[in-house]
């Protein structure tokens, strides 16, 4: 579990120190993965187009994918704006409506789309989430950008990317790869949603396929 | 919710609202969009199988189940077997054998909704039958006064006119009541019907009295076939004790909304020039229709398998 932990692909790990069993980022793991996430988003930006006067970061938007992915992209995008003085267009696209696993798990609730006013065309769009899983979730909002605009590209950002995908999709900006069990349940808290920020592993998670 | 949508006492407090927050997410997930289509019911079949005239319903339903990407087949009573004397039961079958997903009925007899929702195993919507009940626009309705007034509860609503053939007035009266607003509806004795004291409503017969109190006017429609008895002595007469026309509604509360579910008799239960005026929803009744409907297909057969 939280001791077994790979260092992030693409990144320099994150040493997290669980205050219970089953805890893999604390609040301030979580800042600094964003903090960490921010800065490699604004590179990628700059090295996109280096005549930018605003290093590419207006031709940027985040997408944060309910519910969880929502809070996360628009966190990112303050960030940003707070260690590059640029502000950054923020969205959500609910993906409820694209999911191939309605018929298994039922119909539930819908959450906001919400676009930038300049839209997504033409743009470099990056997808937030916060757990990557099977990726079918990822898949589903692929298809839903589809619907609504015609991006340059779309990139994807996850706070922790947990294996067993089912689908040909990886992330381009990864806070921790955790190597996880099929029963186990990776869990992201966020204050905006659940009074704190943290990430659990918990045991008792026993889905198999396609976990949100 | 339940597997079919036969009246508005289907819908429980929280399922109703659930398809009002379904319809108004699905709204704003299309507002402003090219492509207004969404993959949700891809590969399911939806047959709008209507025994009576309709031009609303049927479009509209037909529009939500397109707009849901499910395959829609449209069945009249004029032009079918029907007109070869098949009956209500054997055309359900049939149409089931061919493989469909979920039914939307519309039938002049009250109940009929109710007998195929035993005989076929996919989902059965109400779309109107005959007196009794109509609760998708009861829903439309509801989204429509939520939208204009940002709020259901304790909002007083007025329906107006021919309580007694309407299914629009029993269903609204249903939904309404399960939504937390206060009912009065408003009729000449004769065209109410006899068990309204059961009903959760206030009754008046006087229009002018109940006008200024209400943030809703709902009028509903004169239904002239349904008019095989006298119960009202002219048109004219109903019209000037129960119509609505530009002096009346001047009477109505700032903010108060005019409500129709059309097909309307401009001049009749209601003003031209109150139909047009700012107060009145109709088209927004219209539109909101079809989001309301993509909302009701997509919690019914979203979650269900394939037929």
């Amino acid at each position: 579990m939280a001791s077994s932990v790979e260092p992030a692909r693409n990144a320099a790990p994150v040493t997290s120190a669980p205050s219970s069993a089953g805890t893999l980022f604390t609040a301030a793991d979580v800042a600094r993965v964003i903090d960490r996430m921010t800065h490699q988003l604004i590179e990628r930006a700059a090295s996109a187009d280096p005549d930018s006067p605003d290093g590419g970061l207006s031709g940027l938007v985040l997408i944060g994918i309910p519910t969880r992915g929502a809070p996360l992209a628009r966190r990112l995008a303050a960030r940003i704006e707070a260690f590059s003085g640029v502000p950054v267009d923020v969205g959500t696209v609910d993906i409820t409506l694209y999911r191939d696993d309605l018929r298994l798990r039922g119909v539930r609730a819908l959450e906001p789309t919400m676009l930038p006013d300049a839209g997504i065309d033409g743009r470099v769009v990056v997808l937030v989430d916060d757990v990557l899983f099977s990726g079918r979730s990822v898949r589903a909002a692929l298809d839903a950008l589809r619907d609504l605009g015609r991006p340059r590209a779309v990139r994807l950002a996850v706070l922790v990317d947990r294996g067993h995908r089912e689908l040909p999709i990886r992330a381009d900006y990864v806070g921790k790869n955790v190597p996880t069990s099929r029963a186990q349940q990776v869990k992201v808290h966020l204050s905006e949603i659940d009074g704190s920020d943290a990430v659990l592993v918990t045991e008792d998670g026993v889905r198999g396929e396609s976990q949100q | 919710m339940k597997r079919h949508l036969l009246e508005a006492a289907d819908l429980d407090r929280a399922d109703a609202t659930l398809v009002l927050d379904t319809a108004a997410q699905i709204d704003a997930a299309l507002a402003g969009r090219e492509v207004k289509k969404l993959p949700t019911l891809r590969g399911r079949t939806v047959v709008n199988l209507f025994y009576e005239d309709s031009t609303r319903t049927r479009i509209s339903f037909e529009l939500a189940a397109k707009r849901l990407s499910a395959d829609v087949i449209n069945f009249s009573a004029k032009g079918s077997s029907v007109s070869k004397g098949e009956s209500l039961k054997d055309t359900a079958l049939t149409l089931e054998a061919m493989g469909s997903d979920a039914i939307v009925v519309r039938h002049s007899a009250s109940g009929a909704p109710h007998r195929l929702a035993n005989w076929v195993r996919g989902s059965v919507v109400n779309a109107g039958d005959g007196t009794h009940e109509h609760p998708t626009q009861a829903l439309l309705d509801a989204y429509t006064i939520r939208q204009r007034l940002g709020r259901l509860e304790g909002v007083r609503v007025g329906i107006v006119g021919d309580v007694l053939h309407s299914r629009v007035a029993r269903s609204n009266v249903s939904l309404l009541h399960t939504l937390g607003a206060e009912v009065t509806v408003v009729a000449p004795p004769t065209l109410l019907p006899v068990g309204v004291g059961s009903w959760p409503v206030e009754v008046s017969y006087d229009l002018d009295a109940v006008l200024p109190k209400v943030d809703v006017v709902m009028m509903l429609r004169v239904q002239a076939e349904r008019m095989n008895a006298s119960f009202f002595p002219s048109a004219r007469e109903y019209s000037r004790r129960y119509g609505l026309d530009a002096p009346r509604m001047g009477t109505l509360a700032d903010g108060a909304i005019v409500m129709h579910p059309g097909p309307m008799n401009r001049g009749m239960e209601i003003a031209a020039e109150v139909a047009d005026s700012v107060r009145s929803t109709i088209v927004e009744q219209v539109a909101n229709g079809v989001s309301v409907r993509m909302a009701v297909l997509y919690l019914l057969l979203g979650g269900n398998e394939p037929a």
